[in-house]
């Protein structure tokens, strides 16, 4: 029982600092597909974490059951999920900020030639 | 310390709803604004789950966060997803909003404390309902036959609407045909998880169909989650697919024969000397005839509900496919 308790207590902290990580990583990444990469994190991770952790502490019921039918479908269904949208993000056009330092490079080159150009 | 938690889960989820309510206003972009719309169907749902009204949460997530944002993406699809800049601020409108907003706080300080024993609402029929389940129903799920049997006629009522919701739509838009050329792209992944996944969609429909007595659910939410099954395939595997698995045509009579059956059912009671809707006709035992009358109108329901959600999706999407 002692057991149990110290398990759930690590697979409810366990999912909470995923919870947190994905939150911040929504909030603070820079394009879309590093963001739907860390609510996939929360999703993924944090949820099953989490619903294992309740069913660690409460002892396993009918409900346990449900609970892992429950994990089971998210598991399958949350990276579908992703998939679907970066698809559909890519298929909408959004390109990830992903440019190497030369492309950068050149393309601040241009920038700046154009602006000194313009003058004249 | 627990009912504090609920009161604390009960508050802290009003100031999300809060929350999406104003940050839905202040958006120009209306998908962001279907999107926040889903989440506040969510959270009423979460909120109805606290209360422990489940069967009310249950219809929320179904019909509120799950259909009505398909429907509303649809209809983005018609009018584009942003807003129009040009906003006029009256002040005839801030004054009848404020006017509005303090007749309704003001209203609110004649309400009854949550849980409060002696409210109108547990006084007036609530028990009687409560004892009368048990002798004359025999049902675990008090809701579902409150919504059934005592208030058959009320449910007539909100299954006709939905109908005559169905036929309105229709009349607007019609039923569109699709073209096999509008099919969207291959999708391997997609294909092999949704494929299951309908099928168990399908089955969990049916559950909360003929577990309704039992548990939470009954036609209405059986309805909308079989149709999604459906608006599921229709999306991944293309529309007319979906329009030759369930062919357009036979969803306005199937919504017909929903409201047919419920109506019938309460046309056999009243042959045979008995109110309108009232089961006991049906069986020598009354509670059997409850039973079976029970099950005959949420079918009905179920029906009614599937054939009308199904309907008004392919008339939108027909609509879409045409422009």
């Amino acid at each position: 029982m002692m057991i149990n308790s110290m398990l759930s207590d690590i697979c409810l902290l366990l999912g909470g600092i995923f919870t947190l990580t994905g939150a911040i990583g929504l909030l603070r990444l820079p394009d879309f597909y590093s963001r739907l990469h860390a609510a996939s994190v929360t999703e993924s991770l944090a949820a099953p974490l989490l619903i294992i952790g309740v069913m660690l502490d409460t002892g396993f019921t009918l409900d346990s059951a449900k609970l892992i039918l429950i994990i089971v479908v998210m598991v399958i269904v949350n990276p579908t999920i992703t998939h679907a949208l970066c698809r559909a993000a890519a298929h909408g056009g959004i390109t990830p900020k992903m440019q190497s330092e030369s492309t950068q490079k050149n393309k601040l080159q241009t920038e700046t030639e154009f602006s000194s150009k313009e003058p004249k | 310390m627990i009912e504090n938690l609920e009161l604390l889960i009960d508050v802290c989820l009003l100031f999300f709803l809060l929350l999406i309510v104003f940050v839905a206003i202040k958006t120009t972009n209306l998908f962001v604004a279907t999107m926040l719309f889903g989440i506040f169907s969510f959270v009423t749902a979460l909120l109805f789950l606290d209360l422990d009204a489940v069967d009310v949460a249950f219809t929320e997530a179904a019909v509120g966060a799950g259909f009505t944002t398909v429907l509303m993406l649809s209809a983005l699809r018609l009018t584009g997803a942003f807003e129009n800049v040009k906003h006029r601020h009256s002040i005839l409108g801030l004054f009848i909003v404020v006017l509005t907003g303090a007749a309704l706080i003001y209203g609110v300080a004649d309400f009854p404390n949550m849980g409060d024993a002696n409210a109108p609402v547990h006084v007036h029929v609530a028990s009687e309902y409560i004892q009368l389940t048990q002798e004359k129903i025999d049902i675990p799920n008090v809701v579902t036959a409150v919504l059934a049997s005592f208030r058959g006629y009320d449910t007539f009522g909100e299954t006709v609407v939905i109908f005559s919701a169905g036929v309105a739509v229709l009349l607007l838009l019609g039923m569109g045909h699709v073209e096999p050329k509008h099919e969207p792209e291959k999708n391997l992944v997609l294909w092999v998880v949704v494929k299951p996944f309908i099928a168990l969609i399908l089955i969990f429909g049916l559950y909360v169909q003929f577990h309704g007595d039992f548990g939470a659910g009954g036609g209405f939410q059986a309805g909308v989650i079989f149709a999604s099954g459906f608006i599921l395939y229709s999306l991944v595997f293309g529309e007319s697919y979906a329009r030759k698995v369930v062919p357009s045509s036979i969803l306005p009579r199937f919504a017909a024969l929903g409201v047919l059956i419920y109506g019938l059912t309460g046309l056999v009671s009243l042959l045979s000397d008995k109110t309108f809707l009232d089961y006991s006709a049906l069986s020598s035992n009354p509670v059997s005839g409850q039973h079976m009358g029970i099950l005959l109108v949420e079918s009905g329901v179920g029906l009614a509900v599937f054939s009308t959600v199904l309907l008004i999706f392919y008339s939108f999407s027909g609509v879409n496919h045409n422009e």
